[in-house]
């Protein structure tokens, strides 16, 4: 299995490798999986992670920068003293696994509701917005000459896209076309500064230890563009989990996560970053409305696919806070 | 006509015992998936109790709001696209409270738990 690959690969890269073990796979769809393992080596074994495209999927789809510009990102965030795994081995052709690349493991929670309840972060939950803010500043000032060939994104190209796909669902929702509405009347333009955006900076692709933000992930959805995006998608209602108070991945304060952000001299423009809020808002109900599309007529028809269409709706009732809110 | 039990009493009957028997046996992924089929299930017999009564009112607000008579779907098409158009937007009358109603309904259905529906429901009974 895949275990006799990695053994072979890793013994290449790691001098003193002698296998692996603990093999398991922790996520998969059908052009990416995520695996756990162990390598092992006399000094103590050492946790890993395997990031890949099986064999046989090539070019990344739409969006995505790809598995090796994610590598390449991961290393430079890294370099940059950011918390982010290091990245151990990028798969070549020889190592008959894909295409990807294999990292260390960092250890903690990703899952939201334990991060926001479990008494063992209840020290990490006050310091984290503060903590996010400077470690995306600090992603928003990796240089732009050392990053890899990512797609380019503005507030306009964004509206674009969401209308282009939410028209294709041929499904009226007429909050959808308010938000979209507002949107086109409220874009800010092209931003002044153009960096390196995360593009999924949140809940579940961020680890969290008892003592704050350890290992920022998935850079699948990496661009460049207006900066102040990272900050308004951390903010969307969605990555909350009923924490609705505390608008930074529901344990704090816009305030406190722009006062990080600012720590390290960059600037926030706040009107910019509630324009993302809700562009934000709109784009996770466009993402929901598309797993219903893709549980109808693609091969994963799933039960979990079909309910998470089903809460396109919560960001229909956001979007009207946002946008009307009733007088209370 | 059909006989009873009605289609929303033999699901909850159906999530009932998955909830109670089934569930603390099974752990693990099928745990969770176990958990979002009754989650499904629960949703699917609240549609089926809630639709009718906020779907024709959901109709009467918007013949009187456009002006005009159809089914629900294309009421909802001649809407957005008044919507998309500008012809109405939150200043229109009546516009605002349709779609809060609307929404309200849907989330009646779809997540009832949901933070900001909550918030909502009680903002409305406090006021």
């Amino acid at each position: 299995m895949i275990e006799a690959e990695l053994g072979r690969c890793v013994a290449a890269f790691y001098p003193g490798a002698t296998g692996v073990t603990a093999t398991a796979k922790l996520s998969g769809g059908a052009s990416q999986e995520t695996w756990t393992f162990d390598i092992v080596h006399a000094n103590g074994n050492v946790g890993a992670i395997l990031r890949r495209a099986p064999p046989g999927f090539g070019a990344a789809p739409g969006r995505a920068a790809g598995l090796d510009a994610e590598a390449t990102l991961m290393q430079l965030a890294h370099d940059a003293g950011l918390p982010s795994p290091k990245v151990m081995h990028v798969l070549r052709p020889e190592d008959g696994l894909g295409r990807g690349f294999i990292m260390a493991r960092v250890e903690g929670e990703t899952i939201a509701r334990k991060i926001l309840r479990d008494a063992q972060f209840a020290k990490a939950r006050p310091i984290l917005a503060r903590q996010l803010g400077k470690v995306i500043a600090g992603i928003h000032g990796l240089p732009r000459q050392k990053l890899p060939k990512l797609r380019s994104m503005t507030a306009t190209k964004e509206i674009a896209d969401l209308e282009r796909e939410y028209r294709s669902f041929n499904w009226p929702r007429p909050v959808f076309e308010l938000a979209l509405r507002w949107l086109r009347d409220h874009d800010p333009g092209p931003s002044s500064e153009v960096t390196l955006v995360h593009g999924d900076f949140r809940h579940g692709n961020l680890i969290i230890g008892p003592d704050g933000v350890r290992a920022v992930l998935d850079w699948e959805l990496a661009h460049v563009g207006d900066p102040m995006e990272d900050l308004g998608w951390i903010c969307v209602n969605s990555w909350r989990f009923g924490e609705i108070d505390k608008p930074v991945g529901g344990f704090g304060s816009r305030e406190d996560l722009f006062a990080g952000y600012e720590q390290v001299g960059r600037k926030v423009d706040s009107a910019r970053v509630m324009f993302w809020e809700v562009m934000g808002t709109l784009r996770w109900g466009v993402m929901c409305c598309g797993m219903m599309q893709r549980f109808r007529s693609g091969p994963d028809h799933s039960m979990e696919r079909a309910m998470i269409g089903r809460r396109a709706s919560e960001t229909e009732i956001d979007l009207l806070r946002l946008l009307a809110p009733r007088g209370t | 006509m059909q006989d009873e039990p009605t289609p929303t009493e033999l699901i909850k009957a159906v999530a009932d015992f998955l909830r109670s028997e089934i569930a603390p046996a099974i752990t693990g992924h099928n745990g969770f998936k176990l958990r979002v089929g009754i989650n499904a299930l629960d949703l699917v017999a609240r549609q089926l109790t809630l639709e009718r009564d906020s779907d024709s009112a959901e109709t009467a607000r918007l013949k009187q709001l456009l002006g005009a008579d159809g089914p629900l779907m294309a009421l909802n098409r001649v809407l957005s696209e008044k919507i998309a158009k500008g012809e109405a937007d939150l200043r229109t009358p009546g516009l605002s409270e349709h779609l809060w109603q609307t929404t309200m309904d849907k989330l009646a259905v779809d997540q009832p738990n949901y933070a900001s529906y909550k918030r909502e429901l009680e903002n409305r009974t406090n006021s």
